[in-house]
């Protein structure tokens, strides 16, 4: 029973496939992601167009007929909005905050992780100190507090969580690259006097991204998390661009008097999302690591 | 063991300065202290005699050196809401919030070990697979969206428990408790459950993983060839190593438990210091955010220094090094 | 001729791994009597550990007894429900593991370790227990006993934690004792005390031994009598100075003139050439065929065992002749 595997990402790909969970998973998350990314053409309705809501649609139960016979598969909210386009739409914008969240903060911690490995002493002290401290709060708290200083808004909450993730990727990328310079030719490498960067950017880097891509996907689902977390407790992003976690808690109100379905199918949403996210994760880090499985 | 505890002692001092220090310039660069410590509703007058007696009108370094005087003396400032001192406020409602994470630790411990340690043991068991499935989910799901389908099914739906609020107490000690009570405890139980549910996901991995691996340990083998009983192998033998990963990892979790307790009182209005956080967010009352940030750094590094004893306590190999080479 | 203690008959242990399944011990028969000991021979991975295993019944998963018989003091040990048979493990049949590193739980005292293994099988109090345990100690010669039980497995030498272990096994008396390498990640001088001790202490209650090693030097100036083994089966068996001096099998041949004292000067060191074949895909036949100079056609077929003479046995279609 060998496998022919050629490449590392033939390799990968043929193990990837052995689990029918994380393929299903990872099929999931492509179209959660198509979904979000062509959320106009998908969603049968542009909840944020007033033209196209009527507030005599309010609160309607799922699969209600609306005034003029528009067809609320999931119900509507108390604007009259169809709840399965304002989930799509709100699906775009927490996948949005959080990949470009984590797309910067692994950018930081690249530079960060790779500038402590690679100068030591001091520099990789002090750098590693702040890490150390960052991380010892947990980021919901950090992101909280930060947010209640700079206020509401999208720019906002993708600062508050690069500032609270690129410390994970900067512990990742200095624990990698150390192992990657003690190694003969990097120490030849650098005995000739090669140009750090060539040495960096040639060596290291392809070195340290798998441990990061393992990272960077806990984290795109913690920064989902973490978003939808901020938004409900009405510190993330603003009412006139909801994300999941926003729909969420406008629903709330309405949950105490059995309207569940406000709040009910963008959780249901934020969970699938979260679960394919997870479910794929594990089984790359099972992968790239296969002492921990089993 | 005293000299090890003097030193963390000391180190924690440290931290605590060293994030005074930050709070307190964090102020400076994120917004002007006036607008953060003074009342805007005061008038004109009114303000300049509160900037004098803050020492708003002072140099940078003389300012600070207020502020860690009244950190020493702890007096962190005047609510606006409340006009009580921020740090009555936050010691007022500590209790509540204290209790709740109490009660989610024990359940995430008491459930998610035994789960976990038996998915470890039988890892190709059906009931193993759906509590791997569940830890999964468990781990996935929004905090503050599982307390509302908590609340949608057990209050609003059955009918069975209370939304939120906390329900009667009773005082022991002076700290008013609500599990004491039939009534409190029935208010108590959906928060708990709520907070729990993430770190008993996060015990289930950890005990599975920790039970798979030390199962294969030659000491577990070696405990069953003298004849011991599963009971013991497993309830001794096997616990007594998987515990050092699950104490440590939960103790640095304790952390996130009252990062999220904002979260779950947020759902449940329950009366701790994380519903008192977000209320003093939204009011601006921003004495009563600095004295709770101050109060769970310290907290915090107490907690670290619990975990590093308990770390000590169970792993006799790092005993030694604890006494301080 | 007294009854054999333990009497193995066409024990047969699997594995299904991954990549297929295994025969990890192949059809193992052999004796042991009181007092005798029987050392084990064979190099890595010929399935000395999984034979003792086999013995006590704990196979897991993976692994599966899946023929034989295991018959202790007249009682067939197969078939025996788990409670029954773990009664008898650690009071009437103790093992002492490879590696006596890993063998003591880390994170309990050594007092817990040995008392709940008296108190498992004795109804016996906490002191009683205690008491029991620091004679043992100091009868495998543990100084200050009483002291050394209050310790972590990570406070004593190797040397120690071996006696403990030693002590273990036998302070409940047991009938036989299974001890796996128990002297290899010792030093010399240590290893031939414990010898020394362990020996005295058998002969002393006429326990049976059962003595696992890969390696012929200890077994010379130990046991009774030895079964070697090689890819799962036993290939030859015998009393220890016939057998060394008059091997039959030709892997035994093999590993006795692979040990430089019994080489006669100016000849040739003679390791057994070759590798140990994987348990997956074993040759048809003879095991040692690949390896073997004598090997011919007839070695396709397996060889069954066959007497030769006094108390000997070899699985060879060629043995070399006696005195050879
Ligand atoms: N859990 C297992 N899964 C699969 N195969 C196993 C397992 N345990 C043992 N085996 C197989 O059984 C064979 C015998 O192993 P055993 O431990 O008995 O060898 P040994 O003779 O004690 O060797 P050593 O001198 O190295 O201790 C090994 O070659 C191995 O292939
Ligand atoms: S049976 Fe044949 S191959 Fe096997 S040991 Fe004997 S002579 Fe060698
Ligand atoms: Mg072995």
């Amino acid at each position: 029973m060998t496998a022919r595997a050629d490449t590392p990402l033939a390799r990968f790909a043929g193990d990837f496939v052995k689990s029918p969970t994380a393929v299903a998973a990872g099929i999931g998350l492509i179209v959660i992601a198509l979904a979000a990314i062509f959320a106009g053409t998908v969603a049968p309705q542009n909840p944020y167009d007033l033209a196209q809501i009527t507030i005599l649609d309010g609160t309607l139960p799922p699969g209600s007929e609306g005034f003029d016979g528009f067809h609320y598969l999931l119900g509507s909210d108390e604007q009259g909005r169809d709840m399965y386009s304002a989930m799509i739409y709100g699906l775009r914008i927490s996948l949005f905050v959080s990949f470009v969240a984590v797309g910067f903060a692994v950018m930081v911690g690249l530079v960060l992780g790779l500038l402590a490995a690679w100068r030591g002493g001091w520099v990789d002290g002090l750098i590693m100190r702040i890490v150390d401290i960052q991380l010892s709060f947990p980021a919901l708290l950090v992101a909280l507090l930060l947010l209640a200083a700079l206020g509401k808004g999208v720019d906002k909450v993708i600062l508050a969580l690069i500032l609270v993730q690129w410390a994970y990727f900067a512990r990742t990328v200095r624990g990698a690259a150390l192992v990657e310079i003690r190694k003969d030719y990097v120490t030849a490498a650098r005995s000739l006097a090669l140009p750090g960067w060539r040495i960096l950017f040639g060596h290291l880097l392809p070195n340290v991204l798998p441990p990061v891509i393992v990272i960077a996907t806990v984290q795109v689902a913690n920064a989902i998390a973490i978003e939808a977390s901020l938004s409900f407790l009405g510190v993330g992003v603003p009412i006139t661009e909801p994300s999941l976690g926003l729909l969420i808690a406008n629903g709330f109100d309405y949950l105490l008097s059995g309207r569940y379905w406000i709040s009910f199918y963008p959780g249901v949403a934020l969970l699938v999302t979260l679960v394919c996210i997870n479910v794929v994760g594990d089984h790359v880090r099972d992968i790239l690591n296969p002492r921990l499985s089993r | 063991m005293l000299a090890y505890l003097i030193r963390r002692i000391g180190q924690a001092l440290l931290v605590m300065g060293v994030m005074a220090t930050i709070v307190f310039f964090g102020l400076y660069t994120v917004g002007n202290p006036v607008d953060l410590l003074i009342n805007p509703e005061d008038d004109l007058a009114a303000q300049e005699a509160a900037m004098a007696r803050l020492g708003l009108d002072k140099p940078i370094h003389v300012q600070f050196g207020y502020f860690l005087a009244g950190l020493v003396q702890g007096d962190l400032g005047t609510s606006f809401v409340h006009n009580r001192p921020a740090i009555d406020l936050i010691l007022s409602r500590l209790p509540a919030t204290l209790e709740l994470a109490f009660l989610a630790m024990a359940l995430a411990v008491l459930i998610g070990v035994p789960l976990g340690m038996y998915a470890g043991l039988r890892p190709n068991a059906p009931a193993s697979k759906a509590i791997m499935a569940a830890s999964v989910v468990g781990f996935s799901t929004p905090n503050f969206w599982q307390g509302l389908m908590l609340i949608m099914l057990f209050a609003v739906f059955w009918g069975v428990l209370p939304a939120g609020g906390r329900g009667d107490t009773v005082d022991v000690l002076g700290i008013p408790l609500s599990f004491l009570t039939l009534d409190g405890l029935s208010h108590l139980i959906l928060p708990a459950l709520n907070l729990a549910i993430y770190k008993m996901s996060l015990v289930i991995r950890l005990a599975r993983a920790g039970t798979a691996e030390v199962a294969l340990q030659d000491y577990v083998k070696y405990a069953r060839a003298r004849g011991l009983s599963p009971v013991r192998v497993v309830g001794v033998h096997v616990l007594k190593n998987i515990l050092i990963p699950v104490v440590t990892v939960l103790g640095l979790e304790t952390g996130n438990v009252i990062a999220f307790a904002v979260v779950t009182e947020t759902v449940f209005a329950w009366p701790g210091i994380g519903k008192l956080l977000i209320d003093s967010i939204g009011l601006l009352d921003r004495p009563v955010v600095v004295a709770y940030l101050m109060l769970t750094v310290f907290l915090f590094v107490m907690i670290n220094l619990v975990v590093d004893i308990a770390y000590s306590v169970l792993d006799p190999r790092v005993r030694i090094r604890g006494g301080g080479k | 001729m007294t009854a054999p203690v333990l009497s193995v008959r066409g024990l047969r242990t699997d594995f299904a791994t991954r990549a297929g399944r295994l025969t990890a011990v192949d059809g193992v028969s052999f004796d042991v009597g009181p007092g005798e000991v029987l050392g084990l021979v064979g190099e890595s991975g010929s399935g000395k550990t999984i034979t003792g295993f086999s013995i006590l019944g704990l196979i897991d998963p993976p692994g599966e007894i899946v023929a034989g018989e295991v018959v202790l003091n007249g009682q067939n040990l197969r078939g025996l429900p788990e409670d029954a048979m773990r009664r008898l493990r650690g009071d009437r049949i103790a093992m002492i593991f490879q590696d006596p590193m890993m063998t003591l739980n880390p994170v309990l005292r050594i007092d817990t370790q040995l008392i709940e293994t008296i108190r498992a099988h004795r109804d016996v109090g906490r002191e009683a227990a205690r008491q029991m345990a620091e004679a043992a100690l100091a009868q495998v010669g543990i100084p200050s006993p009483a002291e050394r039980l209050r310790a972590y497995p990570h406070e004593l030498s190797g040397g120690m934690r071996q006696r403990v272990v030693i002590a273990a096994a036998l302070m409940l008396e047991p009938d036989l004792i299974i001890a796996d390498e128990p002297t290899t990640a010792l030093d010399v001088t240590i290893q031939s005390q414990i010898l020394y001790e362990m020996q005295r202490l058998m002969a002393e209650r006429n326990t049976a031994l059962i003595w696992i090693t890969h390696d012929l030097t200890v077994v010379a100036g130990l046991a009774h009598r030895v079964a070697v083994m090689y890819a799962g089966r036993i290939v030859e068996m015998g009393a220890v100075d016939d057998l060394l001096d008059r091997p039959a099998h030709p892997y035994t041949h093999g590993l006795i003139h692979s040990i430089p004292s019994a080489t006669p000067r100016g000849e040739r060191l003679q390791p057994v050439r070759g590798m140990t074949p994987s348990l997956l895909n074993l040759p048809e036949g003879c095991a040692f065929a690949p390896r073997c100079p004598r090997a011919d056609a007839a070695c396709k077929t397996r060889p069954e065992e066959r007497r030769i003479g006094d108390g000997r046995l070899v699985r060879c279609h060629h043995p070399l002749e006696s005195g050879a």
